[in-house]
């Protein structure tokens, strides 16, 4: 069985620690001795997520019940993140890669004297900020053209402090259509489960769309046998607005409920902005 | 990680014992991690460094490290990975490094009878580049220069046809690059699928719908294309005539292009054949050759001819007679009949005789099978050369001027003369899924650079970049090392080069 994987990158400045299907890429910003004994504290928290997870997986694959409280950490924050969010069928599986960078953040910079870092869990990324401090995003919006989209940068002032990013091509299986759904909000966590539940909304019935049952793809998967998006054709105008309207729909509602900052929803060159009085400020391009 | 847990099986699911989560893996499906796969019923790694082995020497037998089974078989071998074979580490899996200007991933030193070798290996990324494909087929598939389309774009287009084959250009950086964002994705895949040895569907504007595979019978419209005709009509005459004299009075070898009439043709009066009085319909174009007595279809030999009689307009009651020989046979040699004029001279279908069915088995046997060829040809840029030299113009040289050897994959190329390392490799030749891409679009293949130790130096190499190949079977690429038999066909590219001749 394999052991966490720790690693400088090439370029000297990040930090990778990988176990199994945990992969994140961390750089964190001051001086270098402050920015090692950060990635020393961020690699030793790092020993146990995995099996800390692993011990209460079962539970964390299905509903939540009202009065459960996990005995895990991150569990915790997954359930956290998927409390709000009652009305729809949400597993605490979907806030895992936010919780995880949430987790390796908040015991990263204790203590620390680190001007401003980033852990980016394969997409799913917890920010964090001192007075001052400014960090730029680059926002993709099509798998096959990653160097489109916009930027947007975030600062101490404002809120976000987590970034997701969800769509059908991703890792995980979806239940819509969209290209990709990037969400902002003040915890990882909580973007997590935000961009999920907003792309499985970006949805619309057409004949170039096709779905399997989820159990199909993955025996493992906590979405049982519902349907997944395996496959999407050539689209007209039509079928891509009213999906994007409707994903659209829930990502208001999410955001006047203030579980998130912002949403930007993307298929097929077509996009739409939620939350756009915070957003405005600073994307730009997208 | 024990290979018995992994390969139990249920229901050809596989259990990844690789790391605490323990994903159930279904056939064709990757685990979360997507670093671990289920390939028909084994956990592999995925996106691994590819090293071919020699894992049987030139008799074929496995090399003497590997123990012998008890009753004296051979074994086979477990795909494990062999620290005494010799050992090529290909391209595959190896990146690349950027900026350019920073040597390539892997820079291997190993020995080769004595001689000190290093490969220079890297997945280089190509916008320039396109695939050459040749068609083993004489239908009409399109005009030339016609716009060849997958999904509807404009891919490439067809280019002047070649012997018994028709030849399709396609891919290059403006249909890539120079078009719209559709033009180029589905350039890019369907040059990816290709290269990959996958069956890619394509329509020729005024022309046919092709499903082409390398290695496998092209598909027209439909209609595989099963073999290559030995040659028209006239040309079969041309070629069998003397295994046909004396034992039939006529032959007629019916095709859709040219119908030859062995009698009237050169070939028979060379033979000093006398004139049977049979005459096939359709346009005469010189002695003993017809145009138009055929269509293409699903009858003989691929005309759409079921009886043979019926292309025979008249037999002229003057000149031919009772007891005369008539041979009919199609340019692929499968269809054949055998007829004897009767005292009214009405072909009579009889047994053929024994000699004339060697000589028809023999066109058959000469007819090959129709093939799809599949060619990579990219262009070896200046930044990837950057990677294996201070000063890329060396390499440059020293490929031209034989002293560095080329190879994809480890498969033989061709290198174009003149400026620039451009080449030319057989897919086929390359092992499975070689290639891949990045959303440029442009092509992502395997290139590697061997050469003498020495000649590395001199060419300004990286020289403290260079590792043992020990060190790298060890260590592997980021997700570890993949051994591969060698493709027995291909030479082993860190031997001398002797000749121009030897790829």
């Amino acid at each position: 069985m394999s052991s966490p994987q720790v690693a400088l990158l090439p370029d000297g400045r990040r930090l990778h620690l990988q176990h199994g299907p945990i992969d994140l890429v961390i750089e964190a910003f001051g001086t270098r001795e402050e920015v090692g004994a950060a990635y020393r504290q961020a690699r030793d928290r790092f020993q146990t997520v995995l099996s800390e997870l692993m011990a209460e997986l079962p539970e964390l694959r299905r509903l939540v019940p009202a009065d459960w409280s996990p005995e895990g950490v991150i569990a915790a924050r997954m359930v956290r993140a998927v409390r709000p969010h009652t009305e729809e069928f949400v597993t605490p599986m979907a806030a895992v890669a936010g919780s995880v960078a949430d987790e390796v953040m908040s015991t990263m910079v204790q203590g620390r004297n680190i001007a401003k870092a980033y852990i980016n869990n394969s997409g799913d990324i917890a920010v964090y900020l001192t007075p001052g401090e400014t960090l730029r995003l680059g926002i993709v919006s099509e798998l096959f053209n990653p160097t489109a989209g916009g930027t947007a940068d975030i600062a101490f002032e404002q809120p976000v402090r987590g970034i997701a990013t969800s769509g059908w091509q991703g890792r995980s299986l979806s239940f819509g259509i969209a290209d990709a759904v990037t969400v902002l909000a003040k915890s990882a966590a909580a973007a997590d489960v935000a961009a999920t539940l907003i792309a499985n909304a970006v949805n619309a019935d057409h004949p170039t769309i096709d779905r399997m049952p989820a159990s199909s793809l993955d025996d493992d998967t906590d979405l049982g046998d519902r349907l997944v998006t395996v496959a999407v054709g050539d689209l007209d105008m039509t079928t891509i607005n009213a999906a994007l309207d409707a994903g659209a729909i829930v990502a208001q509602r999410i955001e006047t409920a203030g579980n998130i900052v912002a949403a930007a929803l993307f298929l097929r060159g077509e996009k739409r902005v939620v939350g756009v009085t915070s957003v405005a400020a600073f994307v730009t391009g997208a | 990680m024990s290979e018995d847990k992994n390969d139990a099986k249920n229901d050809g699911v596989i259990t990844c014992d690789a790391c605490p989560v323990l994903c159930r893996i279904r056939e064709g499906k990757t685990g979360a991690c997507s670093r671990y796969g289920n390939v028909e019923g084994m956990l592999t790694r995925t996106d691994p460094l590819v090293v071919t082995q020699q894992i049987s020497n030139e008799n074929g037998d496995l090399v003497p490290f590997l123990p012998d089974a008890k009753d004296g078989k051979q074994l086979e071998w477990d795909g494990s990975l062999n620290f005494q074979s010799p050992s090529f580490v290909t391209g595959i899996g190896a990146t690349t490094t950027y900026p350019d200007y920073k040597p390539a991933p892997f820079i291997v030193s190993s020995e080769h009878h004595g001689a000190d070798m290093v490969t220079v290996v890297s997945e280089g990324v190509f916008s320039y580049c396109g695939v050459k494909v040749k068609i083993d087929t004489d239908r009409y598939i399109g005009p030339e220069a016609a716009p060849v389309r997958v999904k509807g774009e404009q891919v490439g287009h067809v280019t002047t046809a070649e012997y018994g084959s028709q030849m399709l250009a396609l891919g290059g950086v403006h249909h890539l690059t120079g078009g719209s964002k559709k033009e180029g994705n589905a350039t890019c895949q369907a040059m990816l699928a290709l290269c990959n040895k996958h069956a890619v569907e394509m329509t020729i504007d005024g022309g046919a719908t092709l499903t082409v595979e390398a290695g496998k019978p092209p598909v027209i419209d439909g209609n595989i294309e099963e073999r290559m005709r030995v040659g028209c009509g006239s040309a079969t005459i041309g070629m069998f005539a003397l295994q046909w004299h004396g034992h039939a009075d006529e032959v007629i070898v019916v095709d859709d292009h040219i119908t030859g009439v062995l009698s009237e043709h050169q070939s028979g009066k060379f033979l000093d054949m006398p004139p049977a009085g049979i005459r096939v319909r359709g346009r005469r174009s010189t002695a003993g050759r017809y145009f138009q007595v055929a269509d293409p279809g699903a009858g003989w030999g691929g005309t759409d001819i079921t009886e043979p009689l019926s292309i025979i307009e008249s037999i002229d009651p003057k000149t031919a007679w009772s007891g005369m020989r008539l041979l009919m046979v199609s340019t692929t040699g499968e269809d054949h009949a055998y007829f004897v004029l009767d005292d009214d001279l009405k072909p009579v279908a009889v047994e053929m005789p024994a000699e004339l069915a060697v000589s028809v088995d023999r066109i058959a046997e000469n007819c090959e099978p129709a093939l799809s060829t599949v060619l990579f040809m990219g262009g070896a840029g200046g930044s990837l050369r950057a990677g294996v030299t201070v000063n890329p113009v060396l390499l440059t040289r020293s490929v031209r001027e034989l002293r560095t050897r080329v190879t994809c994959g480890g498969a033989p190329v061709y290198v174009w003369p003149g400026g620039g390392i451009t080449v030319m490799v057989d897919v086929l030749r390359m092992p499975d899924n070689s290639f891949g891409y990045v959303p440029t679009p442009a092509l992502v293949a395997p290139i590697e650079f061997s050469m003498p130790r020495d000649e590395f130096v001199a060419l300004g190499g990286y020289e403290d970049h260079i590792k043992p190949l020990a060190d790298v079977l060890r260590e592997g690429g980021l997700h570890g090392v993949q051994p591969l038999a060698w493709e027995g066909n291909n030479p082993w590219p860190l031997a001398e080069r002797r000749a121009l001749e030897d790829v």
